[in-house]
């Protein structure tokens, strides 16, 4: 048992759960409180990228990339959601995941339109372009480590503001019973507005934060989001902490399976056919992990309490 | 949940025995027994937050109880999904006028004559030239009154229609028990009059539970009376022993004076 | 009886002309020297048999599916393969690629079915998703590049051969024609009437004893099969199939086709993929930017014409 490497992996699932954590916070609230679907969070994840790096690439500064990227999500967030998504939410889940379809073709031909076919590259700061030793013979590059610390205190910080300030309170009321907190006076257009606006910074910081590893590229949110509906749906709609118990577990699950699977495999099948299964299932297997989840509890593993759902 | 003993008397086709439900913290049936004799109109009344509707919901399938047996015809069907305890021969009708609102009248009704058929899984011949099933149902419409509007869409109904729709799909399943909730709901004072001669109509044909507020309809049609609060029978007999019974009387003691 | 009332709604008379359109255009199109028109339309007809399978689930059962392009991939796949291994006989790729694609449906609705509302988009999407990634991960046949057919189903008959472009063209053609035809027997037959009444109030089905469940999971593997055929069709016509028949925005696309034409109307999924198709060509022949013009176009769709081409044409000729 190579433990480098399992820690190794360990780690690295992590951090896909919280680049998926990120993208899940976002879409949960969104659906959770506005019963919208929307494919296009997604698109939310690329312009994220694109739009931050390059700042980043303009400045010189990833650092500032990150920093000026949040105001910039925030504005093209609320655009969006003023004006094409607020036509959607009452319309049936159909309409909007045709919508927002849509949209995706819009901003992946936006990009393209304005930033070429290729992509951008998005290179390290040099401070944050090394190697970490964690003892034991473990290595870690010291990035990784940067996104799950982040990560994590975004997490944390997601928890103070929905479960221990005002607005927290208003926006688990909106998810609660969205009629009766609007009758009690809330401003519900602007808090789905505000609501929407934090899922587009942390859908668009999970995609910046990706490039220097991966690249910005078109297209590249898609995926993403398909992972993020499985999380979602797995954790329960409108559940923050469901969505972030899901995102680590697929994370892990996702990660530990492309690595080890071919090994575990070995126990049962002969060398090749392990060796051409094994990618194979491990593409898989989250999905299969969805599908035994919803085939036990439809609802997910935290359903949504309460009226107004 | 065991199989219940055999010990129903003969002439009872539908019984309840300690049936109990609850929601939460919330009790909404209390060890509750109830036996309905073959060919009775059996009225349930209570007041609001009795639990009728459970009740209802509990007998028809649509909701399993935490402990207790429901036996039909003698056989337990505690376990029973729904649509199995229709073709047992058990119907429901809704409060909340549950009808097909796109389909035309005609149609709401072929379709339980067809699940009654049993002849589903059949993919290639038109239902609409389909005479078993277009005959007995218009048959039944003549018979529930709605004779004349058969081809018109049952959404655009008048609702004493919608209601008496309502009843025609549950009877078109062929049942020898009705489960009746709150047929009246909703209803002015001349549709009332009229329900309560259709069902009075059906008596001997069909065994019948009536869940009902208006009280009117409750003794001009109930053989025998069961009496619910928060979920437990507080007295079960005849109209005139009801009116007579000082729990009841108590219960409803602030509400409408029964007549 | 009057066969040709129907065609007095303008909705049946404009599917008319285009099943006219698909009848004529192989005699037709190289006379104008346009005889590219022929793929074109080929694609274009085996897209409405896709478009005809998905919206007997989702126009007539509710059923929003978001993976039905994946069987596309499956009746592709099993033709492909079979010819990978030198099986080109028509008699063994056909029924298998059909009996897959009806196993696999059945698998997936049983899980599915189970979920309703955005759930069960969402798991047809990710369950689609997943047999996209195990095509990808398939590298003997070719992984994300795809596979070649170089050989046509094969008949075992000299005076049948798809090899010919005519005969491929017009058992396309039939197939669609025949595709119309089951699903306007299935939706008005006894099983078809279950099926709407479920779609309408399902709770009220299952209280006249019928087991929804068991109808919508029917309905599912029938529509899987349908688009099987398409989908072993297209590995025939293109020669080639890869992941990509199956990626989640062609499931987006096909839902499309079936909007656009009109939901739960009988001819709307053919004239849908006709008017998809055909805009798609005209406009990327404008600019290879043309999805900047397509994506807000398809948003506005469902925004504003929600009954589709079907309700646009129909619209003041008979209250809905």
């Amino acid at each position: 048992m190579d433990y480098v490497l399992l820690t190794e992996q360990v780690l690295n699932g992590f951090q896909l759960g919280i680049i998926l954590f990120l993208m899940a916070a976002g879409l949960t609230l969104v659906f959770g409180i506005m019963d919208l679907v929307n494919l296009a969070h997604g698109s939310l994840f690329m312009i994220g990228a694109f739009v931050g790096g390059a700042i980043a690439l303009l400045t010189g500064s990833f650092v500032l990339g990150v920093i000026l990227m949040i105001p910039a999500m925030l504005v093209i967030g609320v655009v969006v959601e003023m004006t094409a998504l607020r036509t959607l939410y009452p319309r049936d889940h159909l309409d909007q995941v045709l919508a927002t379809f849509g949209l995706i073709l819009f901003f992946n031909e936006a990009v393209r339109l304005i930033w070429g076919p290729e992509g951008l590259v998005v290179p390290l700061p040099d401070w944050l372009d090394g190697i970490v030793t964690l003892g034991f013979g473990i290595t870690y590059p010291v990035y990784r480590i940067a996104i799950i610390v982040v990560g994590l205190l975004v997490a944390f910080g997601l928890y103070l503001l929905v479960g221990k300030t005002r607005i927290g309170m208003l926006i688990r009321a909106g998810a609660s019973n969205r009629t009766m907190a609007g009758a009690l006076g809330v401003n519900i257009p602007k808090l789905f507005t505000l609501v929407f606006g934090i899922g587009a910074v942390l859908a668009g910081l999970a995609g910046l934060i990706i490039t220097p590893i991966t690249q910005a590229a078109i297209g590249m949110g898609e995926d993403v989001l398909i992972l993020a509906f499985v999380v979602i749906v797995i954790g329960g709609i409108g559940s923050i902490r469901g969505a972030f118990i899901a995102s680590i577990v697929t994370g892990l699950i996702d990660t530990l399976g492309r690595s080890f699977l071919d090994v575990l495999l070995l126990l049962f099948l002969p060398a090749n056919a392990a060796e051409s299964a094994g990618p194979a299932v491990s593409s898989m297997l989250i999905y299969i992990l969805m599908a035994a989840i919803l085939f036990f509890r439809p609802q997910g593993l935290f359903p949504p309490k309460g009226a107004g759902g | 949940m065991s199989e219940a003993p055999n010990t129903s008397r003969p002439e009872a086709l539908l019984e309840a025995e300690g049936l109990i439900k609850s929601f939460g913290g919330l009790i909404a049936t209390d060890n509750l027994s109830l036996e309905i004799t073959r060919g009775e109109i059996h009225a349930v009344i209570g007041p609001n937050g009795a639990g009728k509707t459970t009740l209802v919901n509990l007998l028809a399938g649509m909701m399993r109880p935490d402990a207790g047996h429901i036996r039909f015809a003698g056989r337990d069907i505690t376990r029973m999904s729904a649509p199995a305890r229709v073709r047992a021969g058990l119907a429901r009708s809704y409060q909340i006028t549950s009808i097909f609102r796109d389909f035309t009248v005609l149609e709401n009704v072929m379709l339980p004559v067809q699940a009654a058929q049993g002849h589903s899984y059949r993919f290639w011949r038109p239902v609409a030239r389909d005479a078993s099933l277009i005959d007995p149902a218009r048959a039944l419409l003549e018979r529930v009154g709605l004779g004349a509007r058969v081809d018109i869409r049952a959404g655009d109904l008048a609702y004493g229609e919608q209601r008496q729709l309502e009843i025609a799909i549950s009877l078109a399943t062929g049942p020898s028990f009705l489960l009746l909730d709150e047929p009246m709901a909703g209803m002015g004072q001349e549709e009332s009059q009229q329900m309560i001669a259709f069902l009075r109509a059906l008596k001997g044909d069909y065994t019948m539970l009536l869940v009902e507020h208006d009280m009117d309809a409750v003794f001009a049609l109930a053989d025998r009376i069961t009496v619910l609060v928060y979920g437990k029978v507080i007295a079960t007999g005849t109209p005139d022993a009801i009116r007579n019974d000082p729990a009841v009387r108590k219960a409803y003691l602030g509400e409408e004076e029964i007549a | 009886m009057k066969f040709f009332a129907p065609l007095r709604n303008r909705a049946n008379m404009f599917t008319a002309l285009v099943m006219l359109i698909f009848a004529i255009t192989p005699f037709v199109a190289p006379l104008i020297g346009e005889s590219f028109y022929i793929t074109v339309f080929a694609r274009i007809m085996i897209w409405g048999i896709a478009a005809v399978s998905l919206n007997l689930i989702m126009g007539y059962g509710g059923l929003i599916s978001f993976g039905h392009a994946v069987y596309l991939g499956i009746g592709g796949y099993t033709v492909g393969i079979l010819a990978f291994h030198g099986v080109d006989s028509a008699w063994i790729q056909w029924p298998l690629a059909i009996g897959i694609s009806g196993l696999v449906a059945l698998v997936f609705g049983a899980i599915s079915l189970r979920t309703r509302g955005v759930y069960f988009i969402m798991i047809t999407l990710a369950l689609a998703q997943m047999i996209f990634y195990l095509a990808i991960s398939a590298e003997r046949y070719g992984s994300d590049d795809g596979l070649n057919i170089l050989v046509r189903s094969d008949f075992g008959v000299s005076f049948f051969s798809l090899e010919d472009k005519m005969t491929m063209y017009y058992t396309i053609f039939a197939v669609l024609v025949a595709s119309v035809l089951v699903s306007w027997r299935l939706v008005n037959s006894r099983f078809g009437m279950v099926l709407r009444a479920a779609k309408s109030n399902d709770t009220r089905v299952q209280s006249i004893g019928l087991a929804t469940y068991r109808y919508r999971l029917t309905a599912f593997v029938i529509a899987g099969m349908m688009c099987g055929v398409a989908g072993l069709l297209q590995a025939n016509l293109e020669g080639f199939i890869s992941p990509d028949m199956m990626n989640w925005p062609r499931s987006g696309e096909l839902i499309f086709m079936v909007v656009l034409g009109g939901m739960s109307t009988l001819f709307g999924p053919v004239t849908g993929a006709f008017v998809f198709l055909m805009l798609s060509e005209i406009l990327a022949s404008w600019t290879i930017h043309w999805h900047i013009i397509f994506g807000p176009f398809l948003v506005l769709i469902v925004l504003f014409a929600r009954g589709g081409i079907a309700g646009l044409l129909t619209r003041g000729t008979r209250r809905e």
